[in-house]
């Protein structure tokens, strides 16, 4: 936390379908429903403190409109306002409530085409089902997959060194890991707090504004293998997994929600401290870089974006 | 069951009206149209219909717009049969050389 980003805080996601979204999210991944306002419905994992951090919007085509990062002060908001601008983004400042009890957020558009904002404040409503004084360790009405929190986006984009350079010089984020073809960057992951990675990006030309994933965090390598249960339970789109990465070294499962967004549930990895050297992955070990079990790509993980 | 020919590909499969064209041609381990989101979301599965009746579901208009539904296209995975039918993919399902595709550049 360099420069007062803390994390991300929420992601905007479309779908095709309302009624199949809120059930795959709700009952499958174990999210809970803590709003619903015009053709939104928000979300939030059981440990996480806000009151939401998934919001679902449906819409005539699948992706993702925004995703936002929490800042430590309203203060920092115009700091990073003017950093931003000054990098030469067009800023929006989008009013408080704008998002229903979000503060004011700061918005701009990166040069791989993806929408990012940052907010300082948002309705703290507490761990669900256990608060925050002398609290159980977990509640029991959590339902599927039982996600513990929203974690981190992957997102595929032409101009790496465009959101490297806004991510790292001015929202004061970290490069964590990368793979390398060369001389060239072709996957950098970035983080703001102990987390291996909060954003990432890969390489992909002529890919604009493209989502890879959503990222949902889980507590042992039991859950993940439980999610797995459950994705064949209800014939959910499996893409790959269980299995684990060589990039930041999480065991992991990937699958696609009913309108086709690619969701992960992970656990473990590594963590980071701003004293940690880089970690680099070779574009000839980019096999074990993605998948550290079965060294071998597979086309639809690397191509398949909403 | 209503057969459904992938033209040019030699495949054919079974698949009731229940079932998308993805889904029948997956269920009897067919290849002939690439397989991705399953959810209309990515157009990985993208083909065009030739012959035959059929309902869609919703699909992501960045990868099918609505003057190309009009045309015939549609992504399989929201195509559901009401007769036998032939399409033709526009995708090819051997494209897994990713390194040769240019979508990552390696």
């Amino acid at each position: 936390m360099k420069k007062g980003v803390m994390r991300a805080g929420h992601v905007q996601i479309r779908v095709l379908d309302m009624d199949e979204a809120v059930s795959h999210y709700k009952q499958r991944m174990g999210l809970l429903e803590t709003h619903r306002e015009g053709d939104r419905v928000f979300f939030k994992g059981w440990t996480e403190c806000e009151k939401y951090s998934v919001i679902l919007r449906e819409a005539d085509s699948a992706g993702m409109d925004f995703m936002g990062f929490k800042v430590d002060s309203d203060a920092r908001l115009d700091e990073l306002h003017a950093d931003l601008i000054e990098h030469g983004l067009e800023v929006d400042e989008l009013p408080a409530g704008d998002l229903p009890d979000c503060g004011r957020r700061m918005s701009f558009l990166a040069p791989t085409g993806h929408r990012f904002e940052l907010y300082a404040e948002k309705e703290v409503t507490g761990r669900h089902g256990v608060g925050h004084h002398n609290p159980e360790a977990w509640p029991e009405d959590l339902v599927g997959m039982k996600a513990t929190r929203f974690d981190h986006c992957l997102f595929h984009g032409e101009d790496l060194d465009g959101v490297y350079d806004i991510f790292v010089n001015v929202l004061g984020f970290w490069l964590t890991e990368q793979a390398m073809a060369g001389e060239e960057r072709v996957a950098q992951f970035f983080t703001c707090s102990m987390k291996e990675h909060e954003i990432a990006f890969i390489k992909a030309e002529g890919n604009t504004g493209a989502f890879h994933h959503a990222s949902f965090h889980l507590e042992t390598w039991q859950d993940v293998l439980h999610a797995a249960d459950i994705i064949s339970m209800h014939d959910i789109s499996l893409d790959i997994g269980p299995t684990r990465h060589g990039l930041t070294h999480g065991a992991t499962i990937y699958f696609f929600d009913p309108s086709g967004n690619r969701n992960e549930t992970f656990c473990g990895g590594d963590y980071f401290f701003p004293d940690h050297p880089v970690v680099t992955w070779d574009a000839d070990k980019l096999g074990k870089a993605v998948f550290y079990h079965s060294r071998e790509l597979n086309e639809r993980f690397l191509t398949v974006t909403t | 069951m209503y057969r459904i020919e992938v033209e040019g590909t030699g495949v054919e499969f079974e698949c009731g009206p229940e079932r998308s064209l993805l889904a029948g041609m997956e269920a009897q381990a067919k290849k002939a149209i690439a397989v991705g989101c399953r959810g209309g979301g990515c157009g990985f599965c993208k083909i065009r219909i030739l012959e035959g009746d059929y309902d869609t579901k919703k699909m992501s208009v960045k990868f099918v717009s609505h003057s190309e539904r009009l045309d015939g296209y549609a992504l399989s995975c929201r195509v559901f049969p009401r007769s036998d039918m032939r399409v033709v993919a526009l995708e090819d399902v051997e494209g897994n050389k990713i390194i040769d595709t240019g979508i990552i550049k390696l």
